[in-house]
C-alpha cells in the first residue's frame, strides 16, 4: 500500500509540474464554456433585414411595425424595386427581404388571402430557416389578432418550448462540453502519460521490479480522476452560475454518473496505451479515434436521428452518446435513476468490455 | 552456485536473429562482461535474463528461477539499469531514489551503506531534477535507484555509452566496490577496454558469444604474431602497407597500426625495406594482442 501511495504522489508531481498541460486542462473547459455560452450561438436576434412595400397601406404598415418592433429583426434598408433585392443581398449584411404585394389591404378585405414573400439569404441555411420561421410566427401572430368574425376556420398553432423554453443554446453545450473535457482528460492524458513511460524507457525499469503492472496503471489513473472530477465541477458551477443551466435532477445522481463515465473514459485511455509506444502515436488515436466520434456522433453537435442510418447504428457505439442522455435527462428534466437506468447498464457495459480487453492486451513483458 | 545458467537461447524479431542458439555461465560473485559491437544481441539477451523479453527456445535459470514462468519472484532479487537513461526527468535526485526505494518496499535510509560510495557525490544536488543533470551524473543516480534494493545480481545494460572518460573510470571503480561486496554483475559494454575490469568476458557478434574466457586468457584465442607499426602519415602508411604482398591484416589502433602477416615467420627488416622504397621510416615492434586485437580477428 506504501508503494502505491508513492506511486500516486509520483503521478501527482508529474500532473503538477507540468504546468502548461495543467493550465491547458483547467482553462480550456472555462474559455469553452464562455465562448459556447456568449459567442457561438444559434439564437438570433437583431437581424437586418429589407422591406419592398408595392402597397404603403395601413396594415402593411402595421405588420411592418409588427415585425420590426420584435427583437428578431432591424430594418437595415427600404427597397423600391425587385431588382433591388438582389443587390441588398450581396453586402451580406441583410438577411431577408420582406415583400409586399400591391394593394395588400384591399386584396385581403376582398379576398381574405394577401400574400407576403419571404427571401431568405440561404448560404447560411439554420439562419435563413429560423428567420423566416420568425417572421412566419410574426405575422401569423398578428392575422389571429386580427381577424374577426366573419372568418370560417381559425387553427390556432400553440407550440410550448419544455426544459429549454427560452431555447438557449448553453443549455446543451453544458452536457457536451463535460462530455469532451472528460474525453480529453481522462482518456488522452492517461493514454498519453501511459505512452510517455514506455517512450522515456521507465516502463521498461518499472516492468523489471516487483511491482505489479496494475498497480502501476491504476495509481497512473487516480489523479486523472480526480482532476476530471474537479474539471467537470468547473464545467457545471460555471454553467449553473454564470448561465443559469439548471441541475433539476439530484445532484448526488448527477456526480454518480460522472465518476461512471470518467471511469468509462479512463479505461479507454489504458486500452489506447496498451496498443502503442509513442505518445505521439497515442495523442493521434486519442484525437481521431476519440474526440471526433463524441464531438460528431454524440450527438452534442448534430442530432442522431437526423444521420443516414449507418452513421446512427455507428453512434450507438460511442459511449459519449449515451451520457449526454443521461446528463441532459439528469440536468435538464429531474430524471431519476428508475428512468435512466438503461443507459446507466450500458455506460457499465462499455466499461468491463474496455477493462477486459485492456486486461488481455497488457503485457508483463516488453513484447 | 552459478548466478546465471542459459542454455541455447534464442530469439528472433521477424526475420532477423537477435540471439542465436546462446549458452552462458555467470559464476556467483563475478563480473561477466558482454563485449560487442552495437546490434551484436547484448541488449535482448540481457532482457531475456531480466525476464522481460520470451526467449524463442532455450532456457534460462537466474539465480536458481526461470525468467519465463518464475518472473514474479527473480524481479524482487535482480536491479537491472538499461541502456537508455530511464529516470523520471521531472522528479528531484532524492524524489527519484525515493521512488525506486518504494517500489522496492524499502527505504532509502535502511539501505544507505549499499549506495553510500556512489549517492554520496550526487547528494549535493539531491533538489536538483534528474533531467538537469550531466551524463556522468545521471548514471550515478540510475545505479544508485537500480541498488537501493540490495539486489542480488546486477544486469547494466551499456552503463558507460555516451559517459566521459573520467566518469567512467569511476563508475568501474564502484562496480569493482559493489562486487567486492559480493555482488554478481552482468555489464555488456561496446568498449574493448573496459573488458580488463571483468572477471569473465562473452565477446558477441550477430548474435553469438564467439568466445568466452577471462580477459588475459581470451587473448590467447588470438594464434598469429602482432606487430606494431609506428610511423609519421599514419594514412599513407597504411596504404602502403595494404597494398604489401606479405600483409594479412592491417588495422589503425590508436597512434598506431597493428599488423599480423601472411606468413608464419615475418621479417620485420622486410616490410621496413619495403616502406623505405616509399619513403616511409617506421619502428616495427612484436607486441602481445589485446582483447580488441582478438575481438577482430574472431569477427574474420
Amino acid at each position: 500500500m506504501k508503494r502505491f501511495l508513492a506511486f500516486v504522489r509520483k503521478e501527482f508531481y508529474h500532473i503538477l509540474r507540468d504546468h502548461r498541460t495543467l493550465l491547458i486542462l483547467v482553462g480550456m473547459p472555462v474559455v469553452q464554456i464562455l465562448l459556447f455560452g456568449y459567442a457561438i450561438t444559434n439564437e438570433i436576434s437583431n437581424a437586418p433585414i429589407a422591406i419592398l412595400d408595392h402597397s404603403n397601406d395601413e396594415i402593411t404598415a402595421l405588420i411592418k411595425k409588427k415585425i420590426l418592433t420584435s427583437d428578431y429583426f432591424v430594418l437595415s434598408s427600404n427597397l423600391s424595386a425587385e431588382n433591388e433585392i438582389e443587390d441588398i443581398f450581396k453586402d451580406g449584411i441583410t438577411k431577408m427581404a420582406v415583400v409586399f404585394e400591391p394593394n395588400f389591404s384591399e386584396t385581403l378585405e376582398k379576398t381574405n388571402n394577401a400574400q407576403i414573400q419571404f427571401i431568405a439569404d440561404a448560404s447560411d441555411p439554420n439562419t435563413a430557416n429560423t428567420l423566416v420561421n420568425y417572421a412566419q410566427a410574426i405575422v401569423a401572430d398578428f392575422m389571429s389578432r386580427r381577424v374577426n368574425g366573419g372568418m370560417p376556420y381559425m387553427i390556432e398553432i400553440r407550440s410550448r418550448m419544455v426544459y429549454n423554453p427560452e431555447l438557449k443554446g448553453v443549455y446543451y453545450f453544458v452536457p457536451g462540453t463535460i462530455v469532451i473535457l472528460l474525453m480529453l482528460v481522462s482518456a488522452m492524458m492517461t493514454s498519453i502519460s501511459i505512452a510517455r513511460e514506455k517512450e522515456i524507457g521507465t516502463m521498461e525499469v518499472l516492468l523489471a521490479s516487483p511491482m505489479n503492472p496494475s498497480g502501476i496503471i491504476l495509481a497512473k489513473v487516480i489523479p486523472y480522476l480526480l482532476l476530471s472530477f474537479v474539471v467537470s465541477g468547473i464545467i457545471l458551477t460555471l454553467g449553473k452560475f454564470v448561465f443559469g443551466v439548471p441541475i433539476i435532477g439530484s445532484l448526488p445522481l448527477l456526480l454518480g454518473v460522472t465518476i461512471l463515465f470518467i471511469i468509462l473514459a479512463l479505461t479507454l485511455g489504458i486500452l489506447i496505451s496498451t496498443v502503442v509506444d509513442t505518445q505521439q502515436a497515442a495523442l493521434l488515436i486519442s484525437l481521431m479515434g476519440l474526440m471526433l466520434p463524441t464531438i460528431l456522433l454524440s450527438g452534442f453537435i448534430f442530432p442522431v436521428e437526423n444521420m443516414p442510418r449507418i452513421l446512427q447504428v455507428l453512434a450507438n457505439l460511442v459511449p459519449a452518446r449515451w451520457f449526454i442522455i443521461v446528463l441532459k435527462a439528469i440536468m435538464l428534466k429531474g430524471a431519476s435513476i428508475g428512468i435512466i437506468w438503461k443507459e446507466i447498464v450500458i455506460l457499465c457495459l462499455f466499461i468491463m468490455v474496455f477493462t477486459g480487453a485492456s486486461i488481455k492486451k497488457f503485457k508483463v513483458r516488453l513484447e | 552456485m552459478k548466478a546465471i545458467e542459459a542454455r541455447s537461447i534464442t530469439k528472433k524479431y521477424g526475420d532477423v536473429i537477435a540471439v542465436n542458439e546462446v549458452s552462458l555461465n555467470v559464476e556467483d560473485g563475478g563480473i561477466y562482461g558482454l563485449i560487442g559491437p552495437d546490434g551484436a544481441g547484448k541488449t535482448t539477451l540481457i532482457r531475456i535474463l531480466t525476464s522481460l523479453l520470451y526467449p524463442e527456445s532455450g532456457s534460462a535459470m537466474v539465480l536458481g528461477l526461470d525468467p519465463v514462468r518464475e518472473y514474479k519472484k527473480l524481479r524482487k532479487l535482480i536491479g537491472y539499469m538499461p541502456g537508455k537513461f530511464s529516470l523520471y526527468q521531472d522528479l528531484s535526485v532524492e524524489e527519484n531514489l525515493q521512488l525506486f526505494a518504494s517500489l522496492h518496499n524499502t527505504t532509502i535510509k535502511e539501505n544507505y551503506h549499499l549506495i553510500r560510495d556512489i549517492y554520496s557525490q550526487i547528494e549535493p544536488f539531491r533538489k536538483r531534477k534528474a533531467g538537469a543533470l550531466s551524463g556522468g551524473m545521471k548514471q550515478k543516480l540510475a545505479l544508485s535507484c537500480a541498488m537501493i534494493h540490495k539486489p542480488e545480481i546486477l544486469f547494466l545494460d551499456e552503463p558507460t555509452t555516451g559517459v566521459d572518460p573520467v566518469s567512467r573510470k569511476e563508475f568501474w571503480e564502484m562496480l569493482k566496490n559493489l562486487n567486492e561486496d559480493g555482488l554478481t554483475i552482468l555489464v555488456s559494454t561496446p568498449y574493448m577496454d573496459e573488458a580488463r575490469q571483468c572477471h569473465t568476458i562473452g565477446l558477441m557478434q550477430h548474435g553469438k558469444i564467439m568466445a568466452v574466457d577471462s580477459p588475459e586468457n581470451v587473448t590467447t584465442m588470438f594464434k598469429k604474431d602482432l606487430f606494431e607499426i609506428k610511423g609519421q602519415d599514419k594514412y599513407k602508411l597504411l596504404k602502403s602497407i595494404r597494398e604489401y604482398q606479405g600483409t594479412d591484416t592491417v588495422y589503425s589502433f590508436g597512434s598506431s597500426l597493428h599488423y599480423t602477416d601472411r606468413s608464419g615467420d615475418f621479417q620485420p627488416r622486410h616490410l621496413e625495406k619495403y616502406l623505405e622504397k616509399q619513403g616511409i621510416a617506421v619502428v616495427i615492434e612484436k607486441i602481445s594482442p589485446t582483447v580488441e586485437d582478438t575481438f577482430m580477428a574472431l569477427m574474420r
